[in-house]
């Protein structure tokens, strides 16, 4: 299963079961980009505890179609908010191991100022945008991670530090 | 009118998506009342703030949006990707 999609020249969303290369992903942040004097990225891992229990793995789940839109509304508003010249953004789905990668943000500018608040807004905005849900194998059996007070709360520095 | 179901609500529901009688367009509030009258055992899954809902793949904060014939609906847990 993979959907990628275009948002521009520069941009690359994947939603897909397959892991990802980070050398590759910051390759293509980089090469022929004699624009940019900042790349910054982030990836997100399966950690091992979660939520105060021992977890062996998680099973991602998405809705097709709408986390494409979701994620391309996301990189669309960080463009148009920033500076920024490329994004990547890779997020995995199915099951993941421990210590597996799950996504992928990417983004180049000519400063890093806009390429480290682009990136860190991109994160923020897909934990609370983008559908997609984890469900953890733990000792005690499978459970649907319980979304978080504190991943809303991080929207709120987006919108008072703008203006 | 169908509407989808995912993740924690699907299993919860039993289903990933059902069909039920309501005369359309209907505002989100009435579609989410005739599911939660659709499904009494699992009303509490069902208010707003515990199941989000999207039309056309765009997430509804409005429970007065407008749903209309054709519309593709769903419900789903509050998301936990990243």
């Amino acid at each position: 299963m993979s959907a990628e999609t275009n948002t521009g020249t520069e941009h690359y969303i994947a939603v897909q079961q397959a892991d990802f290369d980070v050398a590759q992903e910051y390759a293509a942040l980089r090469n022929n980009n004699r624009c940019d004097g900042a790349v910054v990225f982030f990836t997100g891992l399966v950690r091992e505890m979660n939520q105060g229990s021992a977890v062996s793995g998680l099973t991602l789940e998405h809705y097709p179609g709408m986390t494409e839109k979701a994620l391309q509304q996301i990189v669309g508003d960080a463009c148009a908010r920033w500076p920024i010249n490329r994004v990547r953004l890779i997020h995995r789905v199915g099951t993941l191991e421990i210590s597996d990668q799950i996504v992928f943000v990417g983004v180049s500018s000519s400063h890093r100022e806009a390429a480290f608040d682009a990136c860190y807004y991109i994160m923020d905005y897909l934990k609370n945008r983008a559908p997609f849900w984890k469900k953890e194998v733990t000792g005690q059996g499978e459970r649907w991670v319980e979304a978080l007070d504190k991943d809303k709360q991080a929207l709120n520095k987006w919108q008072t530090c703008d203006d | 009118m169908n509407i989808l179901f995912f993740a924690a609500l699907r299993e919860q529901l039993g289903c990933a998506q059902c069909d039920i009688a309501l005369p359309l367009p209907a505002s989100l509030a009435t579609v989410r009342a005739a599911l939660i009258q659709h499904f009494p055992q699992q009303a509490d899954l069902l208010t707003q703030g515990r199941a989000l809902a999207a039309i056309n793949q765009n997430l509804i904060n409005d429970e007065n949006a407008v749903i209309n014939s054709g519309d593709e609906v769903a419900f789903f847990p509050p998301v936990t990707g990243g």
